[in-house]
Order: C-alpha cells, then structure tokens, then sequence
C-alpha cells in the first residue's frame, strides 16, 4: 500500500485521549526489567507537561500473565481489574493510565465483555462487593502509557534537549517500532492507529527527528507466548519468534528497536544475547546489537536525561551505540554503580553487550 | 458431561466461535503455527463439528497448548473469530477436569500455578525480581545476574521503591490489599482453580513415579519445567 493509502488507514483509527487527571496503574514487567522507564513516565507528566497523574499504593497487578497463561480464570481476572476501578473511582478519577500493554488489552477486553454480556458486569459487581464491599465506575477514558506520550509528543519535542539525528552524518536516526500484541490486534479501535498501521509509536520517532523502517515482520509477536516464555523447555518459541524479526530488519540497518509494550522490549533485548551465544550472530553494526528501547526511555533522552538514571544499564544489549549517535554525553564509570556512585561489579559482556 | 455444552457457557468460547469457513487465515498469521506442529484453522472446525469425541480429544492433547494467546489471529480473521479465545476456554475446561495432565504440555500448568500463581495471591505482582534466578534463567544474561545478585542497589538506583511502604515501583503491596486479593480468589473461584490443579497434578506425578517427599512434589516441578520430548515443532 501507498503512503497516502496507509495515512487514510489509520486515520479511520483515531482514538480519545484524556488529557489530564489520570489513575496510573503499573505494569509488573515494567517494574522488574525497566522500573526506571515507569520513573521516566511521571516524571514526565509531572514536571514537564504539568498533569495530574495518582498512583494509589494499594493498586495491585491486574493478573494478566496469569490469565493468559489459564491459571486464574476469568471471574477471578475480571473482580480484580473491578477493584482497580473501584480505587480510581474512589480516588474521584475517571481516566485510566495503562503502564502495560498487558493489562490495556485486558481492561479493553473485560469493558467491552461488560458492554457485550451485562451478566458478567453484574456477577462481578456482586462479586467484588462480596470479596471487598467495594463498588466501582467503568473509567470514561482508557489509554495505555504510551498513548500519552504520543498526546504530547509536540510539547516533548518543544523542550527537546537532543533529537533523533545521527549527529556524525546529520541524516534521521532509522527506527523499528515495535507494537505490543494486546494493544491493538484485539480490539482496533483501542489503538492509535489501528492494528494494522499503528501510529502510536511512528508519532513519537517522526516528531523527535527520526525515520520508521517498514520490513517485512514488523507486526509479528515478539514470541513472549506466556507459557511459551514461562516454562524453560518452551522457551525456544520465545527465540524463534524474536529471531524470525530480527532476521527480516537486519538489512535495513536500524539504529533502534523501540517498543511501546513492557514485555517485547525484554525479549529483544536478552534475545540478541542468547542468538549470539548460540550462533554466533549479532544485528546491529561493527558486531554489536540493536539497542532496544522502551518508549519512555526514548522520550527520556530527548529530553536530555541522564540514561543510568532511566535504568538503561539494565538492558543487556547496550544503548551506547545509540548514545553516541545522538550525541549524548555519559559517564561509562557509573554505569554500574549504586546511588552514591560506588561501583557494585561489572556484568561480563559478550560483544552483543560491549 | 457434554463437551460442547459446557464449553458454550464461557463467554470467551461465544466471542471467539461465530462461524468459521475454514479458510486458514489464522494459521498464516499464528506465530505457534510457525514453530510448533499446529494450526488453530483445525482448532475452530473440531470445536465447530461438536464432535464430542474429537473435543475431548483435544482436551486431553498437547495442541491447546502450543498456543501463544498473542491474539493474532482475531485482526485478520474475515469472520470475525478469535482462536486464541477458544483456546482460552479450551484450557480452563481441560483443568476443569483433570485433563490437562495428559499431555507434556498441559502438565506445565503445575509450574505456573506455583510461580506465577503465588505471586498474585501473596505478594500482588505476577512477576518477581527473586523469580529471576540465574540457573532457571540463563536469558537474562550476564546483566541479568548482576541485577539478580546486586537487586537492593540496581533498583535504588533507577528510582524503584523495591519491598518498600508507599507508591513507587516494586513496592511492598499493603497486607489490606493483599487480604482483599485473597478474598477475591475465594469468591470467584481462583483457588478453585489452583486447587484442582494442585489435584489433578499429585495424582499423575504419583502415577509417573514421583513422590511429595516432604518438598511438595519439587522433582516433578523440576520435570515438567525442562522436560521436552523433541515432538512438538515442525519437522
């Protein structure tokens, strides 16, 4: 399809976005591989753009890894994300602000099984009244993270530090989006964008200065699978799927990997490392890896963030490449150090990671 | 108990089955397709057929459990279709009735529940950083065990309020919340299913020769979490 084609696509797909006052409700992946990213997202509503953005401590997860991995079955899945509702409502918010892509589809699915089968919206009010004497309001607005991000990606850029330009060349910086599953293919008209040409992450590279690659396997799964990644002998569906990706972006020589879901950015990341011990195959250039990114992380570094305080030294695909592109001053001594800047070892890298 | 029936009372199996024309779009996109022996195209006509023999079948067979839930296959399908929820609903009826211990595949559901499962109801996240032991982690890399072996320090650092009290990354989840958690898998019959698959997997790993041993059945966990015959992708 045409550029012009695909611009008309997805502008069938444009979705409400709230625009302040939101009830932030965290991603348990997020917070284990990139709890610096999360950081990065309120820091970024709070003291750049202004918002209202709560975060109520007696959130919980939404269950969602096991739900789809079948052990917590669905009226237990659906009471749990009513008891997220009922804190927000209770809190006197009404726009829900989605860390996971995870959890996103699941919040879209339960609201429009709710819309579809008004039974099970009553079974679960009665249950959760039962299990907590909590009520709740179906939120007026849902977005994930991401979606706010793109909201405000011209106000990002009007207080940008650094852009997406390879400072050595002065050409665009070339990126592979990658979109999370269960942001859109579920239900289209939760994306921006649709699940075929979603923009969500495609705004954010174009406004900070830098280039989309289009190539082949750009909408396949990361291969995360749940229990295809959960249980050790599945893990090779896990690989296969990443691989099979970074296979068919290989010859457009991208810069970056940038993913708008908690878990996709993980597999790319550890995948690159685990291909290279097992074949011996790197992507990026002069042997190294392609640094992967969450969307806040990217964000961050526009904005002129120190990267070791976004919690990039976590990656196991190192960023540095992509640093120095854009021309971003670091210190490579505290990289692995703690708070007060003492060393705590150093991770032994293949050249995936050097 | 008829099959069929009972997997129409799950509102998953009515949203993923409207009609479907066989026409494999599914199994193109599947990402499982790829990498296992399996196509969610047959998955859509055993169901449709109503064939309760067939049905129980695949209850019973590693199949249902090669898929991905990545949801794929609802974007493209031209009816409208969703595999992966007939999947969904496939996989509760099979713990339903014991099933799942049949197949290598389904019998990892026992690994899950103890993790992932546990988690949830005790500490309200499905993942953990001490989850991420190296041994079970090799993928994780290098870095991966230097986050593992310095966690306190590596999650100061980058701003988490790991095992701490208050909002923040990691947090320490409030026991009231977490009592509340609880209530709610006993109301909505989550520890129903936990139980029945606690149930079902003491009887097989009894029948495949392992004990409980005074350390809840951890040999057979070790087993079912590495074990792979060689006979479940494409050849």
């Amino acid at each position: 399809m045409n550029k012009e084609g695909k611009i008309q696509v997805w502008q069938d797909y444009q979705k409400e976005i709230a625009d302040d006052r939101y009830f932030y409700v965290r991603s348990c992946i997020r917070q284990n591989f990139f709890p610096g990213a999360e950081q990065t997202f309120l820091k970024i509503l709070r003291s750049e753009l202004g918002k209202d953005i709560y975060e109520n401590p007696h959130h919980t997860t939404c269950s969602g890894i096991g739900y789809h991995s079948d052990i917590v079955p669905f009226d237990t899945i659906q009471t749990i994300v009513a008891r997220q509702f009922a804190l927000m409502t209770e809190a006197g918010y009404q726009n829900l602000a989605v860390s996971c892509i995870t959890s996103f589809g699941i919040y879209n699915e339960i609201i429009e099984t709710w819309k579809e089968h008004p039974a099970e919206l009553e079974k679960v009010r009665n249950y959760l009244k039962s299990a907590t004497g909590r009520k709740f309001e179906i939120p007026q607005n849902v977005a994930h993270a991401g979606d706010i991000i793109y909201k405000f990606r011209e106000n990002i850029a009007a207080r940008k530090k650094f852009s997406l330009i390879n400072q050595q060349t002065g050409k665009p910086l070339k990126f592979v989006e990658h979109i999370g599953c269960h942001y859109s293919k579920m239900f289209p008209s939760k994306g921006v964008g649709g699940a075929e040409f979603p923009y969500v992450l495609v705004g954010m590279i174009e406004s900070w200065g830098g280039e989309v690659i289009d190539y082949p396997e750009r909408r396949h799964c990361c291969g995360f699978g749940f229990r295809q990644y959960l249980v050790m002998s599945n893990r090779g569906y896990s690989v296969s799927n990443s691989r099979k990706k970074f296979e068919s972006m290989e010859p457009y020589k991208p810069d970056a990997i940038v993913s708008n879901c908690p878990g996709c950015p993980m597999f790319m990341d550890r995948w690159q490392y685990v291909i290279e011990e097992m074949e011996g195959k790197t992507y990026g250039e002069n042997g190294q890896g392609i640094p992967v990114l969450t969307y806040e992380e990217l964000a961050g570094l526009v904005l002129g963030y120190n990267p070791w305080d976004m919690g990039m030294q976590m990656h196991q695909t190192n960023v540095e490449p992509l640093l120095n592109k854009m021309g971003i001053p670091y210190n490579p001594d505290l990289k692995y150090a703690t708070k007060e800047g003492r060393q705590i070892g150093k991770p032994t890298m293949v050249s995936c990671g050097c | 108990m008829e099959l069929y029936q009972e997997l129409t009372r799950d509102v998953r199996f009515i949203e993923g089955l409207k009609s479907c024309m066989n026409c494999g779009i599914c199994t193109a996109i599947c990402p499982a397709a790829e990498f296992y022996d399996y196509d969610p195209r047959i998955i859509a006509a055993i169901v449709q057929s109503k064939d309760e023999e067939r049905i129980e079948e695949l209850l019973k067979c590693d199949t249902i459990w090669y898929c991905g839930e990545c949801m794929s296959c609802k974007t493209r399908c031209p009816r409208g279709n969703t595999t992966g929820l007939i999947i969904m609903a496939l996989r509760s009826l099979s713990q339903e009735l014991g099933y799942f211990t049949e197949s290598e595949k389904g019998r990892q559901q026992l690994a899950i529940k103890r993790v992932i499962g546990e988690n949830i109801v005790y500490r309200g996240y499905c993942v953990l950083p001490e989850n991420l032991v190296p041994e079970m982690h090799p993928e994780q890399g290098p870095v991966g065990q230097w986050i593992y072996e310095n966690r306190d320090e590596v999650y100061e650092r980058v701003g988490a309020n790991y095992k701490g009290d208050g909002e923040g990354a990691l947090r320490k989840i409030p026991q009231e919340a977490m009592d509340e958690i609880y209530r709610i898998f006993e109301v909505t019959g989550g520890f129903g299913r936990f139980d029945k698959i606690e149930h079902f997997s003491k009887i097989k790993a009894e029948s495949m020769g392992f004990t409980e041993d005074g350390d809840d059945y951890s040999d057979y966990i070790k087993y079912i979490n590495t074990n792979n015959n060689g006979k479940h992708t494409r050849q």
